[in-house]
């Protein structure tokens, strides 16, 4: 069974009396355990695609349902990685993570185990009683990711995780995304504007067209990267040297090119 | 900088010369008048005599007690009406910038309200509480209930969206949301409120004693007035002022403790 069932969505907005198109015709499963990225121009909705999914946004007709239950509001079973981190600035790291623990209803001894088993997970050790303004913008994500993952979700969600990081941190916390899904696989739908992101992280790419969004192409990376071997590297630059890798980045490339006239 | 030099900084002794000197000044034009002769004694006494009656009423009771123990009267009953203004309105003000329907129903009433000075509240004041403690009170509350009200649902309804966003994304109900989401981040704009709050509720304290209770500085104030003794009156003016500087000395470090609590020196804030 998918987890994440968009069916002829679309979305409008009304804006000074008139209804834009955000997105239409959206039909994407993703799979148990599947890593789908996003791909688009700006402003073609991908961002819509994950709030419709994370139930802050609702479709103008269609559905969107995920682990088959249609999305009627947010809930913690479809955590949310946000590109601007969204982290309390009055909570600690611990409490931070701890906040949606908390809606679960989980007794304070199971919410410290797993707490500190996360917190060992992302390498947030000894940063327990900091506070998000003491960290740096790397080490604010993973607490992030640590108070998405510790709610044992159905799906994550993450939109554009990386986007706010400088390019080296935003490279140690693909590879640490990457560890971490072959520890702990997960369903997530991830939103990013970078392509090369998205073929060393993902699945499957999904490449939109510019608004109003639509599918415009889906891309199985999954196939490439068993067939050549990306797992054996540690890498990401590894990766990105081969030459099946090159091949797909420029594809998805000159899709999204084309999209931008 | 350069382009206006009136906007730059003053050195701790520039402030402080600049200060007293203006102080200075005003005693000085006010004893001069004084002195001058061009008004009588009563009309506008002397700075040294005001002093020499705050004193005298240190040890001498006036309308029924000496001068400290009609302010700590005046505290008391300023104290219970303020903590029942904040203890009202910082809750309620959070409820309405999360309920929109609560927002709407009280908000216009409230903007009504809230131009009616708490000095035209007295009659009913007087008449539903009486003018012991229950009347003052609610006058007091009167005047601090609106900013406290206000500026907690402000702090609510300007509370970045993602992190409320983030909170419902983790399960986070009404409640979570605004004890834990709403009120931490109004904190700022809490605080500054309630020096407004505080402000205002030590101002319309006076104006309730002047009329009903039977102790306070502003029944000191009425009892001078009909003794014909300006310089009790003028005591009582100075008292005033001096209590309403250290409420609000009091409150801006409290306000300043919490930013830098907050912010932290120089943090890199997401």
């Amino acid at each position: 069974m998918s987890k994440i069932e968009f069916r002829k969505l679309s979305r409008r907005f009304e804006r000074d009396g008139k209804s834009f198109p955000a997105l239409e015709d959206i039909d994407l499963e993703v799979q148990e355990e599947e890593f789908v990225a996003i791909v688009g121009p700006s402003g073609c909705g991908k961002t819509t695609c994950l709030r419709l999914a994370a139930g802050l946004e609702f479709p103008s007709s269609g559905t969107v349902s995920v682990g088959g239950q249609e999305v009627r509001g947010p809930g913690p079973d479809r955590a949310v990685v946000f590109q601007q981190f969204a982290l309390f600035p009055w909570k600690s790291v611990w409490q931070n993570i701890e906040f949606g623990l908390k809606s679960k209803g989980l007794g304070a001894e199971e919410r410290s185990s797993r707490i500190a088993k996360q917190i060992e997970m992302m390498g947030l050790q000894g940063y327990e009683t900091a506070f998000p303004h003491q960290l740096s913008g790397g080490m604010q994500q993973r607490v992030a990711i640590a108070r998405a993952y510790v709610l044992d979700p159905v799906v994550l969600l993450m939109d554009e995780p990386f986007g706010a990081l400088d390019a080296q941190t935003r490279t140690v916390m693909q590879e640490e995304l990457v560890r971490l899904a072959r520890v702990n696989p997960r369903t997530v739908l991830f939103i990013t504007h970078a392509v090369e992101e998205a073929v060393y992280l993902a699945d499957r790419v999904v490449v939109m067209t510019r608004r109003p969004g639509r599918i415009r192409e889906i891309i199985d990376v999954k196939s490439v990267r068993a067939k050549e071997g990306w797992d054996r590297f540690e890498k990401i630059e590894e990766v990105m040297d081969q030459e099946s890798f090159v091949h797909l980045r420029t594809s998805i490339w000159k899709l999204l090119r084309e999209e931008q006239v | 900088m350069a382009a206006y030099p009136q906007q730059a900084a003053l050195s701790r002794r520039e402030f402080w010369t600049l200060s007293l000197s203006g102080l200075a000044a005003f005693f000085g034009l006010w004893s001069a008048i004084a002195l001058s002769g061009i008004t009588p004694p009563l009309f506008l006494p002397t700075p040294w005599a005001v002093v020499e009656r705050m004193m005298e009423l240190t040890t001498q009771p006036f309308a029924g007690y000496t001068i400290q123990e009609h302010l700590i009267s005046s505290v008391g009953r300023y104290l219970m009406g303020f903590g029942l203004a904040v203890s009202v309105g910082i809750p309620l003000g959070l409820a309405m910038g999360w309920f929109r329907g609560l927002d709407a129903a009280i908000t216009p009433l409230l903007e009504a309200v809230r131009f009616v000075a708490p000095i035209a509240w007295v009659p009913f004041a007087a008449l539903w509480f009486g003018t012991g403690i229950g009347g003052p009170t609610l006058i007091i509350f009167t005047g601090a209930f609106p900013p406290a009200l206000i500026n907690a649902y402000r702090g609510a309804r300007f509370v970045e969206p993602r992190l409320i966003e983030a909170a419902r994304t983790l399960g986070a109900g009404n409640w979570r949301i605004i004890v834990e989401v709403l009120l931490p981040a109004s904190v700022p704009s809490i605080v500054a409120g309630l020096r407004i709050s505080a402000g205002l509720g030590w101002q319309s304290l006076i104006g309730a004693e002047l009329i009903v209770a039977s102790s306070g500085i502003g029944y000191l104030m009425v009892k001078g007035q009909s003794n014909i003794s300006t310089t009790t009156v003028m005591s009582g003016m100075i008292a005033i002022g001096v209590v309403g500087v250290v409420i609000d000395v009091l409150l801006r470090r409290l306000q300043s403790r919490i930013e830098t609590k907050r912010l932290g020196k120089g943090s890199a804030q997401d």
